[in-house]
């Protein structure tokens, strides 16, 4: 067991990513998340990786989708102006099924709006902002130890299924300095993109329904062919409808086939709670501390956590719900994740506090607003 | 008691940029403005993208800039001046100077793109960047105006900036727009007189002003002036203007250059430096001096 040192959350998501294994990282200097940039600046030629600034957000995403392609584990890390220019090679990967893990630390939008403020404004993006229907993995750790464990998993899940992964953080946990003890290569598992037994076969993307691409990286032996174009079992463009249909189809259900692997949810007080609280991040702690207090004051109320925002744990939500008289969702931001609460719990009674204007939403305010939603 | 002389200036005495602006002590991107403004006569706007002056500005009612400004998003700039341009010259105020100004980042890297598209429309602007050599505003991560050897949060000292900075200057020059120039902010009536005939010009104009960042380039605040001084007398950053691509002319002549060692030994972002990369930088600026004279015989 190590001892315990003080990590910022940023410093966390670097010590993560290399324990998982990442040797490449491109990026743009962006608040709050430019640590990240600088640990992996220091960090990674110890390792014998490389890290390159690029000129800008878009060219960020695009080394490290080459990177990715020619065998590495890569990471990029942004903010939200950082995050809307990325969108359209975010699609590109998804769309070529490559790996890589990006990390968006949310700052107060849109537009350049707040730098060093919190926020949880890009769930949504986070979910719908590249154009085209495709597959998402979001997640949302909110502990110092969840961070470092969540970035270890984003890379697993960004190498597994062969898509890109991405990790949501905000301001006041990034910032944050806590003590941890960094988990042992032994409390986490490490994996690795499947390769094909033998190099005989150009068609890389014929897989069953639902079933990540396994295929060579660049220069390993096979011309591949990989493109953002809609493509064929070869890579190559296609327009036929049912070739068409075919991979759109096997690309989304590779999250919904496996979707009860890759989420992950914490409760607390659940079991007996009358009043239920959804939080995600930094509001996911104010919640648990409101929750401690409440419940010393006799109030019965519990927390509902997701670590994995998308896909969104629907089943999960609707055990921990059953019996709940009131469901309460916090959020730095005007409502958004209360929109998916609100379509997997519908006829329940589901209150918001829902704020974004810089300032984090703390314990104390949701103690109040729980006080208020129960009469006490 | 000796009577006092009036200091005879060829810059103009009226100041728009207003005092309580939020810039660190010793910041040369705040005097850079402070000089670029007195050359303006009659109407004016700028179109800032992010950086430092989108926080130096201050915030209501405190506002420095006596002029409309609009923040737009990092790499706008270009673009942005380009339409505020057409929008004005269709409603019949072609007088108003459309004035973009960034810092290197949203200038020499992220807003490249519309720069460059917006020289080579030719668009009636005068883009003036402020040069501190890093993004300053973010916390001092290197740019590509980041000089070799430079010490940055993202080249740390082990691993130093090793490429020589972007030559912006010449790069705007080969777009064949009417003007181009270096400013500093320890020569002002260089300064001063460099944007009054931008402005004079019609078509695209490019000004590159020299802007040391104390907190960035680990420099006392008082000695902003000292090291910018230092960097035109050691021919790291030539005072010149190019016309048309081709019209070179050296403003401010180096009778008696210094070494570099002089203009970098004051820099803690330098402090890590060897004899050798020192030799290294001092052969570059020769190089380079070399090179513009040549290109100075062509006029």
């Amino acid at each position: 067991m190590s001892s315990k040192e003080i990590y910022s959350g940023n410093e966390l998501v670097v010590k993560g990513a290399i324990a998982a294994g990442c040797r490449f990282f491109a990026g743009y200097p962006i608040t709050p998340s430019s640590e990240v940039a600088e640990g992996m600046a220091k960090t990674l030629p110890k390792h014998g990786g490389v890290f390159v600034q690029m000129e800008d957000e878009i060219a960020s995403i695009g080394a490290i989708i080459g990177a990715s392609l020619s065998g590495k584990k890569v990471l990029t890390a942004t903010s939200g102006p950082g995050f809307s220019l990325k969108q359209e090679n975010l699609g590109a990967a998804m769309m070529a099924e490559v790996p890589l893990v990006i990390l968006n630390v949310m700052r107060g939008g849109p537009s350049t709006g707040l730098p060093t403020r919190p926020a949880q404004s890009d769930v949504m993006q986070a979910r719908w902002g590249t154009h085209g229907d495709h597959p998402v993995i979001v997640l949302t750790p909110a502990f110092p130890k969840e961070i470092f464990l969540s970035t270890v998993e984003a890379f697993n899940l960004s190498e597994r299924f062969m898509t890109p992964v991405i990790l949501l953080l905000d301001e006041v946990i990034a910032h944050a300095h806590e003590p941890l003890a960094v988990p042992e290569p032994t409390e986490y598992e490490v994996v690795n993109r499947k390769y094909p037994e033998k190099l005989d076969s150009l068609e890389i993307y014929k897989r069953e329904m639902g079933e990540p691409p396994i295929r060579p990286d660049f220069f390993m032996g096979l011309p591949i062919h990989i493109d953002s174009l809609e493509h064929s079992d070869y890579g190559t463009p296609t327009t036929h409808p049912e070739v068409v249909e075919l991979h759109q189809r096997r690309r989304l259900a590779k999250v919904e086939k496996y979707k009860d692997e890759i989420i992950k949810v914490k409760t607390y007080e659940e079991e007996d709670a009358e009043i239920l609280i959804f939080a995600y991040g930094s509001m996911a702690r104010a919640s648990l501390d409101a929750v401690r207090e409440l419940r010393k004051m006799g109030i019965k109320a519990g927390l509902f956590q997701p670590l994995t925002l998308w896909p969104f744990p629907e089943k999960a939500l609707e055990k921990a719900a059953q019996g709940k008289k009131k469901i309460l969702v916090v959020e730095m931001n005007w409502g958004q994740m209360i929109y998916e609460v609100e379509r997997v719990l519908k006829d329940r009674n589901i209150e918001g506090l829902l704020r974004m204007n810089g300032y984090a939403i703390t314990p104390v305010e949701i103690i109040n607003r729980v006080k208020e939603l129960t009469h006490a | 008691m000796t009577e006092k002389k009036p200091i005879k200036t060829t810059i103009p005495e009226h100041e728009v940029m207003k005092p309580g602006h939020l810039a660190c002590q010793g910041c040369g991107a705040s005097l850079a403005m402070r000089y670029a403004t007195k050359a303006i006569e009659g109407e004016a706007m700028f179109t800032l993208p992010a950086c430092c002056w989108s926080v130096i500005d201050g915030p209501f009612p405190y506002s420095s800039l006596g002029l409309p400004l609009l923040h737009m998003a990092f790499e706008a700039a270009g673009a942005t001046a380009s339409g505020i341009r057409a929008a004005l010259n269709m409603l019949g105020q072609k007088k108003v100077k459309v004035i973009a100004w960034g810092g290197d980042g949203g200038t020499f890297d992220i807003g490249f793109q519309a720069i460059s598209g917006a020289a080579e429309r030719d668009e009636d602007i005068l883009y003036i960047c402020y040069d501190n050599e890093a993004y300053m505003n973010t916390g001092i991560q290197r740019s590509s105006a980041t000089p070799y050897g430079a010490w940055t949060t993202t080249t740390p000292v082990k691993h130093f900036e090793k490429r020589p900075k972007k030559d912006m200057v010449e790069i705007m020059a080969a777009h064949k727009i009417p003007y181009v120039a270096n400013v500093s902010v320890a020569y002002p009536e260089d300064f001063v007189k460099k944007v009054q005939k931008a402005l004079s010009m019609e078509g695209f104009k490019f000004i590159h002003a020299f802007a040391p960042c104390p907190s960035g380039w680990k420099i006392k605040p008082e000695d902003t002036i000292k090291i910018a001084k230092l960097a035109v007398q050691s021919k790291i950053f030539p005072l010149y203007e190019v016309e048309y691509g081709v019209k070179y002319n050296l403003t401010v002549k180096v009778p008696n250059p210094v070494p570099v060692l002089d203009y970098l030994k004051l820099q803690g972002r330098f402090r890590h430096l060897t004899e050798e990369e020192i030799n290294i930088i001092q052969k570059g600026t020769d190089e380079n001096w070399d090179l513009l004279m040549k290109k100075l015989e062509n006029k």
